[in-house]
């Protein structure tokens, strides 16, 4: 079936198979910055934006998706990169598999919450898990990124 | 020093941040054969007979392989040193599956759907074994799970595989038993850790091709490429030569990726089909079929005399490594080498016992080594101790632990799976460790334990630990830096960067020694074919073993570009001085682009490239003290950690933001060890925790404060004056929390992990008494 959605700010039309669940579309169509890590919704690395909420792709079947906005962390490029630099700087730059979906998270946070606490930062990131870090380094660079943005 | 001691953003941060294709999978060739494998249900069973017709008679599956289709070559998924201390007890696929999730059969289909169906109707009939899922009943077991004539131990490790024994050792300083007898104070515990998964975020994953050479080439997410392509050669019998492994980006390994996992079956399709093939594993796949952290019961036995003087230490260990013996000696035997050598006062002391096979998943490396679950054992036992010798656990810890300069019989004895090396702590500040930990973490405000309000307790705990830097006289490590026109360079190199940073530190290394900016060195590590040779990322030891190639390697280059620059400068080497873009001699100077344009393009031709290796002559252990603050609810036994105060000695801590990062980061992992992670099985074998929905690791939530400072040190051998920092932030979290919820209620845990149901059941036991 054929499903015509906007990724990444352009439109796109895609022949899926029922079953298919938008992150092995996503992959398929080469949108290799969408990771896989549990099967079962609980990890958060394979978040995307879907009409601007934070989800995880895993989740999603492919053909629910017609019509709507679906944007991945090419989609939100500059703002990646200048959190990837507050991530360098405090320390919680190790294997890098998360961080994609930390990047879509941390923009999804801004848009519903533009002035979050420390609490509000775990609350909202909590599904997005990382083994590498210890969140320490992590949450430093977040606060760090949004105070900025101010 | 313009880039060491620097907090330095990772080479790749940006990169893998903004989602470029990076790890294996992405890599995979579009049009991959996808392989799965059918597991077993049952714990213990024979395959009396398989079908695969049916599945062979769907369209687009193309290759069912079964054990019939292997010779039958035991080895070790372990990869380390050649010949491994880990017996070869491990058949590619075998006639026998020994835990849930053994490997029956692979299928190879077009698509992963067709793979299913043809799992599917894979027909297979199991003659159901007796299975041995009781660890401390493994030995001399009515059922033995490797009666096969092919199993063998590479050298003497204590494998007696009829016992249901993988391995087993005995070491005794003086004479434990009289030296007990006259103590004047002994204690003793037995205490039980369990089995954590190691719950990096990106599983295991493999894929395989034949390139225009005809050679197999592998893209693995791998700790070490050089001992998977070594393994592949001997199991499946191909040529070393005719393989390539690639180590493309790493998410996450902490011991897990230095097994082979998929790779025997994706190359085995490849070299049968000649076709692209991929296997990612499901997480159910990673919890049921990768390694655990060994699982251990260990009697602590401690004796003291009246004044605080610990005059003996003696440890027995029994260890669950599962259906097959991967690191199996090696991980209890670092259970004793890099835990009993902190308390080196002790005129005696003794480290025994075995590793069993049992049928569970197959236990390896992870994080701490060993370490972790020796140090759970020792620094609660050393509280228990202070306690009934009513001494403050702080002196006594500074009055019997490690100091520098001084030196432990252990180190000489006790090595990984075979002897160890002398050696003195030419670099040690546990001392300044454990007082500047007292300060930072508040110590003396809160010890024991403050009442904060009717219900609730504020109490505090610690621990001290070491651990090592790499495996002397085994692994080595190796570095290639190229100059190139314009004046920059290549750091090629073998050791494997798996999210720890190795890439960055090792770039910081060279570009130090070298005077260039970091972006003026660029890293290419990992690949079998174009990297030198590197024994792989474990036993902390990439900065220290690797980090001293590339010094030497660069010091090389810098000499290399000094003699050619002389030449064209006419002036004696010696007389040349180099800042990193400029030469000068002889009132001349000649810069690194116009050196190196010159050598490539014009005059004195000649390509300049520096390799170096080098293996470790010791093992300098970096130390800690962990100071586990935490609020504790006396009602319900559940409890928070408020702040984990780590103070470190690495040495000099090349990058002290990613130091600071691999600290955090094992903090966290010990901390869950500590307090809820846990593999679980059925009482018939089956695995409980196979999702991250029954298996819980830390979130953002749990983790409030985290305190890390590192000691002023510099050691003499090191780079830079480093040592190791990958594992030493794992240990103390179990013990020190131990210790905390003790001074808070009283109670002693000492069966990890630590949850609020163990504490209130052993508070109401206590208030019965």
């Amino acid at each position: 079936m054929k499903v015509t959605f906007i990724l990444n700010h352009q439109e796109e039309t895609w022949d899926v198979h029922p079953n298919d669940y938008l992150l092995d579309s996503l992959r398929t169509h080469h949108i290799v910055s969408v990771k896989r890590g549990c099967d079962t919704t609980s990890c958060g690395v394979c978040t995307v934006l879907l009409n601007g909420k934070a989800v995880p792709s895993c989740s999603i079947l492919s053909a629910s998706i017609d019509g709507k906005e679906v944007v991945t962390v090419e989609g939100i490029a500059k703002e990646a990169e200048r959190l990837s630099e507050f991530m360098g700087h405090n320390g919680a730059d190790q294997c890098g598999y998360c961080n994609p979906s930390l990047a879509l998270s941390v923009h999804a946070l801004q848009q519903e919450n533009p002035h979050p606490s420390d609490a509000d930062i775990r609350a909202f990131l909590v599904g997005n898990l990382c083994r590498c870090t210890g969140y320490h380094g992590q949450q430093e660079a977040i606060l760090h990124y949004l105070e900025d943005d101010q | 020093m313009k880039l060491i001691k620097q907090p330095i953003p990772s080479v790749d941060g940006k990169g893998l941040m903004m989602g470029r294709p990076a790890y294996t999978d992405d890599l995979a060739e579009p049009n991959s054969l996808i392989v799965k494998v059918l597991r077993s249900p049952h714990p213990h069973a024979k395959i009396v007979h398989i079908n695969t017709d049916k599945a062979l008679s769907i369209p687009g599956v193309e290759l069912v392989l079964t054990y019939k289709d292997f010779k039958r070559i035991p080895f070790t998924r372990a990869g380390q040193g050649y010949p491994e201390p880990s017996p070869h007890d491990k058949f590619v696929l075998d006639q026998y599956v020994r835990h849930v999730g053994d490997e029956v059969a692979c299928v190879a289909a077009k698509t992963e759907a067709l793979c299913d169906q043809a799992l599917d109707v894979l027909e297979v009939e199991y003659d159901i074994l007796q299975p041995v899922l009781d660890f401390e009943q493994a030995i001399d077991h009515d059922v033995v799970l490797h009666p096969e004539d092919e199993v063998h131990e590479m050298f003497p490790i204590g494998y007696e595989p009829k016992r249901n024994i993988a391995a087993s050792y005995h070491m005794e300083v003086g004479d434990v038993e009289a030296e007990l007898k006259k103590c004047d104070v002994v204690i003793n515990e037995t205490f039980y850790t369990q089995a954590q998964m190691h719950a990096m975020m990106e599983p295991h994953t493999v894929n395989a091709r034949i390139d225009f050479q005809n050679r197999l080439v592998l893209y693995s997410a791998t700790q070490t490429p050089f001992h998977v392509r070594r393994i592949i050669s001997q199991t499946l019998e191909v040529p070393l030569s005719k393989i390539r492994v690639i180590k493309p980006r790493v998410g996450g390994g902490f011991g897990g990726k230095q097994s082979l996992h998929g790779e025997m079956l994706v190359s085995a399709v490849t070299l049968r089909t000649g076709k692209p093939a991929k296997m990612v594993y499901t997480r159910k796949e990673v919890f049921e079929a990768s390694p655990t952290r060994h699982k251990m019961r260990i009697k602590m036995t401690l004796g003291a005399d009246k004044d605080g003087t610990l005059r003996a230490i003696d440890c027995h260990v029994l260890s669950d490594t599962g259906a097959y013996g991967e690191h199996a000696l090696t991980v209890f035997m670092v259970a004793g080498s890099k835990v009993l050598p902190l308390y080196n006062k002790v005129n005696s002391v003794r480290f025994y016992g075995d590793v069993v096979y049992t049928n569970h998943n197959a236990a390896g490396a992870f994080r701490g080594y060993g370490a972790i679950q020796g140090n759970f054992a020792l620094e609660s036992a050393i509280d228990i101790l202070c306690e009934k010798l009513g001494i403050d656990p702080l002196e006594f810890r500074d009055n019997n632990m490690m100091k520098e300069g001084e030196t432990s019989p252990i180190f000489a004895i006790m090595g990984e799976g075979t002897e160890g090396t002398a050696m003195t702590m030419d670099s040690c500040k546990l001392e300044y460790c454990l007082h500047r930990g007292r300060e930072v973490s508040k110590w003396n405000e809160i010890y024991p334990y403050q009442q904060i309000s009717p219900t609730k307790r504020r109490a505090i705990g610690m621990a001290i630990a070491m651990q090592g830097s790499g495996i002397p006289y085994i692994d080595m490590g190796s570095a290639t830096i190229k100059l190139n026109d314009d004046g920059f360079f290549n750091l090629l190199i073998g050791a494997t960067d798996i999210g720890q940073g190795s890439d960055t530190v090792l770039a910081q290394i060279a570009a130090e020694v070298l005077g260039c900016d970091m972006d003026h060195m660029i890293v290419y590590s990992s690949d079998s074919d174009l990297t030198p040779f590197d024994t792989g990322a474990y036993a902390s030891s990439t900065t220290y073993v690797s980090g001293n190639a590339v010094y030497k390697a660069a010091m090389k280059m810098k000499q290399m570009m000094i003699e050619e620059a002389a030449k064209r400068l006419d002036a004696d080497v010696d007389d040349v001085e180099f800042d990193g873009t400029m030469f000068i001699a002889n009132t001349q100077s000649l810069t690194i682009n116009e050196l190196a344009n010159r050598l490539y393009y014009n005059d004195d031709q000649r390509q300049l490239m520096a390799t170096s290796s080098y293996v470790g002559h010791k093992s300098p252990p970096p130390f800690m003290t962990g100071y586990a603050d935490i609020t504790i609810d006396i009602e319900t036994g559940e409890y928070d950690i408020n702040n984990y105060t780590s103070i470190v000695d690495c040495g000099t801590p090349l990058n002290t933001m990613l130091a600071r990062g691999q600290v955090e980061g094992g903090i966290v992992q010990g901390i869950g060890m500590a307090s809820y992670e846990d593999v679980k099985y059925s009482k018939s074998g089956r695995l409980i925790t196979n999702d991250f929905v029954s298996y819980l690791i830390p979130t953002r939530h749990e983790i409030k404060n985290l305190t890390t400072e590192f000691a002023e040190s510099y050691e003499e051998t090191g780079p830079f004056g480093a040592k190791s920092v990958g594992e030493i932030g794992i240990d103390t979290p179990p013990a020190a929390i131990a210790n905390a919820i003790y001074n808070a209620v009283g109670v002693r845990i000492t069966e990890l992990p630590i949850t609020p149901e163990k504490i209130r059941l052993a508070m109401l036991r206590k208030d019965e008494q």
